[in-house]
């Protein structure tokens, strides 16, 4: 029996990836250490190396097939003089679930948005404007490009956004354009560099500060909260500070309790700054676009998990969207889903489901969490009389709480059930495949809620 | 000189302050050579009157603001720059106006004296009116003057110095050819964000000066019980970034060794770290009991130290009669009676103040 070669995962979040270059024929002999292949995938070209010796039997997947499944068997590796093998059909013996299979066409991410779920247009969309189908990476480094080259007081700094062209690829290709002065990349420290952008900001420019992702960023806080979000109003409006700060937010997959974090509570409990976590493509570059024009410190929270998902972007030149206003992104009239971030791609699944229960939601996404478009809120809560807020993050002092005090406070007429909160469980993240899945809110238990205040 | 006690029995103390670099590259120890040749700034007899006048304001304003305290009309944290005169005027005094910016941390009313900033509205300030120069709204440690270049006024002990950095990455962005002089006492020397600033700051070749007011105590605690390096002006070494030394309580010492430093970053060689020693004769703040030190050490320093008595001294010997001396104090407590009326009879900030300024934008 030969070795089966499988398609490497080579970043706690990749599902999928290209087989873009075989760097071995079969019937190469092949020591440990060789590179075989180079495997793409959205972030990164990674090398696979190759573990065992032996000779490279059967190539099973061509150089340049796409999409091409975590776990998926490529090539067959014998040993010296065994006979040529064909790969095992039976699934990989380390994972509890089924190997992944190769598929022959993009194959939508678990959990991702379903066509049928198509959220409802902007208002700020005119008919008739075309759209591309853009990842939310690709439109955040757009927004920041773009920023970039109306305004020459915009710069990005952080660690490995330069050179390495991002740590996500978020800032891919800013370096080439801008150069080094523009796109400065820093050492290992975030509170010194927080504090350095916060003082450039003091001092007239406009700092785009990213974080690696924002739970490095507890390191830095003390200069978001006590720097930039408090001093204009100690110096009664003299001193601005219109920095944005950037980052991946919530739990990535597999990393454990420091890395897997939402902060949107934090920060929105902070008068003096802006929060914005926006879900999908437009919104990332809109809002981004916003937050860098703002006159006003902002945190502005991405999710790694939705890096990679595509999302239509208007054709629009100049696509700038307001701060402080939510958006509708499925109209329904049995139950109200508010949510933000990746919850609203769950919260747009469980309507999908309900859907097919015959009841009918609508899902808010808040985009903004400071300040909080309560108004969007309630407007949806007098229309449904119920409502349900999914939130990937603890559940203890959360938006959650904040949107249920809003409904308890200023639309208690409104209500014909309890609201209820769908979030992590209360618990740190942790690391195994099944507590994991366990602590980690999903469209089934915003479902079970949806139908409960409904009493369904 | 404000010298600390521990030093005047440490081995290395008659050893020259400039040790042999084995790098010869390095400009480690180039400017302290330099600023020792010529220790002392020629000042023309008006500068020194100035200098008089300035050091003399801030010392009236803080009596002032001590005893206004007393009476209650200024609440909270209240730290007092009674002592340190000499340091925010001769450096301050060596500064470019139009394209230098300062920074702070919670003891910061010298430094806005030291920009000639009206003294009505700091005081209004400190007794947290209207008129202030945050409008009451920020108080003792956050005073800001953005047409000053003035960047306050920080209450997080180390916060200023990244700050700092942040400013003089402005500075160089924008090519204006100005440098930040970044203040930060010795308590604040043991944050780590310190640290953090000196590595980027040597790295990116920023024009910065560091200022470390070493006035022997953080709080309560000396710096000898704080400090495993007690010569601030080392802590550059390891990032390489060149130290002074230079002695607080002498304001043409201060000005010839500013005149070093600021030459340096102009040229565009990256940071200077200037240990300035110096001493507070007040309390960390006005609810401080002094427990730690001795009536005899401040009494000490106050006789022989003081910077105010020392260029009135050298004012004198230069010919300049004391009752034209006494006549500026005169003029100065004047000055200062009147602020302080101004902050007692300037109104509260309207109850409407309490929600601007929260953000720039509406949204």
């Amino acid at each position: 029996m030969g070795i089966e070669l499988k398609m490497p995962a080579l970043s706690p979040t990749m599902e999928e990836g290209t087989l873009a270059k075989w760097l071995k024929s079969e019937g190469d002999s092949i020591e440990p250490g060789d590179i075989i292949a180079e495997i793409e995938t959205d972030k990164a070209t990674m090398e696979f190396e190759a573990i065992d010796e032996g000779i490279l039997g059967k190539i099973m997947v061509e150089e340049g097939t796409e999409n091409v499944a975590v776990g998926t068997v490529i090539a067959m590796l014998e040993g010296e003089g065994q006979e040529e093998a064909s790969p095992s059909p039976s699934p990989s013996p380390s994972a509890s679930e089924p190997a992944p299979v190769p598929s022959p066409s993009p194959s939508p991410a678990p959990s991702a948005e379903k066509p049928a779920a198509q959220p409802a247009a902007d208002r700020t969309i005119p008919d008739g404007t075309s759209f591309t189908s853009t990842p939310v990476r690709e439109a955040l480094r757009d927004a920041m490009a773009e920023e970039m080259r109306a305004d020459r007081r915009v710069f990005v700094m952080g660690e490995e956004v330069a050179e390495y062209q991002g740590a996500y690829k978020v800032t891919q290709g800013l370096l080439d354009e801008f150069g080094p002065k523009r796109v400065i990349d820093t050492p290992i420290t975030e509170y010194g560099f927080a504090g350095i952008g916060t003082g450039a900001a003091m001092g007239g420019l406009r700092p785009i500060v990213e974080f690696m992702t924002f739970n490095f960023a507890m390191q830095a806080i003390d200069h978001i909260i006590n720097s930039a979000a408090k001093t204009n109003y100690m110096s009664g409006g003299q001193m601005r500070c219109p920095v944005v700060f950037r980052g991946p937010n919530g739990a990535a997959s597999r990393v454990a309790a420091q890395h897997s974090q939402n902060y949107g509570p934090w920060y929105a409990s902070v008068p003096g700054l802006v929060v914005i976590a926006p879900y999908d493509s437009a919104d990332a570059k809109g809002l981004l676009k916003a937050a860098i024009r703002s006159e006003d410190p902002v945190v502005f929270l991405e999710n790694e998990l939705v890096y990679g998902r595509s999302f239509d972007v208007p054709d629009i030149d100049d696509y700038v969207l307001p701060i402080g206003k939510a958006r509708t992104m499925r109209e329904g009239s049995d139950v109200t889903i508010v949510s933000y971030s990746i919850g609203v791609g769950m919260a747009l699944e469980a309507a999908e489901t309900l859907a097919g229960e015959g009841i009918d939601a609508e899902v808010i996404d808040l985009r903004t969490l400071r300040p909080l478009d309560k108004q969007a809120v309630l407007t949806s809560l007098a229309k449904t009389n119920r409502l349900v807020v999914a939130e990937e993050g603890w559940p203890t002092c959360s938006i959650a709480s904040e949107i249920i005090a809003l409904c308890m406070e200023e639309g208690f007429d409104d209500l014909d059930a309890p609201v209820l909160r769908v979030c992590n469980e209360d618990v740190p993240l942790p690391y195994a495949a099944n507590l994991e899945k366990l602590a980690l809110i999903d469209a089934e238990r915003i479902v079970s809620a949806a139908k409960k205040v409904c009493y369904a | 000189m404000a010298k600390k006690p521990s030093k005047s029995t440490s081995p290395d103390q008659a050893a020259p302050a400039i040790a042999p670099s084995d790098d010869p590259g390095f400009v480690l120890h180039s400017l302290q050579n330099e600023f020792e040749e010529n220790k002392r700034f020629a000042a023309s007899e008006e500068q020194m009157l100035t200098f008089y006048e300035q050091m003399l304001l801030i010392r009236r304003f803080e009596e002032k603001a001590g005893q206004l305290y007393g009476l209650g009309l200024i609440g909270g944290f209240c730290h007092l720059y009674i002592g340190q005169e000499a340091v925010a005027i001769g450096l301050q005094s060596a500064l470019d106006g139009d394209k230098d910016s300062v920074i702070t941390g919670y003891r910061d009313h010298g430094h806005m004296l030291a920009y000639g900033i009206d003294p009505n509205v700091i005081m209004a300030e400190l007794t947290g009116r209207e008129a202030g120069i945050s409008k009451g709204k920020g108080g003792s440690m956050h005073m800001f003057s953005t047409e000053d270049k003035f960047y306050g006024g920080h209450g997080i002990v180390g916060a200023q110095v990244a700050l700092g950095g942040g400013l003089a990455l402005a500075h160089q962005y924008n090519e204006d050819g100005g440098l930040c002089l970044a203040y930060f006492g010795d308590g604040a020397a043991n944050q780590g964000q310190v640290y953090e600033t000196f590595n980027m700051a040597a790295l990116w070749n920023l024009p910065i000066v560091f200022v470390v007011e070493d006035n022997q105590y953080a709080m309560g605690t000396s710096t000898k019980r704080s400090s495993a390096e007690t010569r601030f002006y080392r802590r550059g070494t390891s990032f390489r970034i060149p130290g002074m030394e230079v002695n607080g309580m002498d304001v043409l010492e201060v000005r010839a060794a500013a005149e070093v430093a600021f030459k340096h970053v102009r040229e565009g060689k990256g940071p200077v770290l200037m240990e300035l020693n110096t001493y507070r004769y007040r309390g960390h703040s006005m609810s401080d009991p002094a427990k730690y030190r001795t009536r005899d050490e401040v009494q000490e320093q106050r006789d022989h130290h003081d910077p105010i008595e020392r260029l009135k001294k050298e004012l004198m010997d230069a010919g300049k009669d004391e009752a034209d001396l006494k006549a500026i104090d005169k003029a100065i407590r004047a000055r200062v009676a009147e602020a302080a009326d101004f902050a007692e009879s300037s109104p509260e900030p309207e109850p409407s103040e309490l929600y601007t300024d929260v953000l720039v934008e509406e949204y």
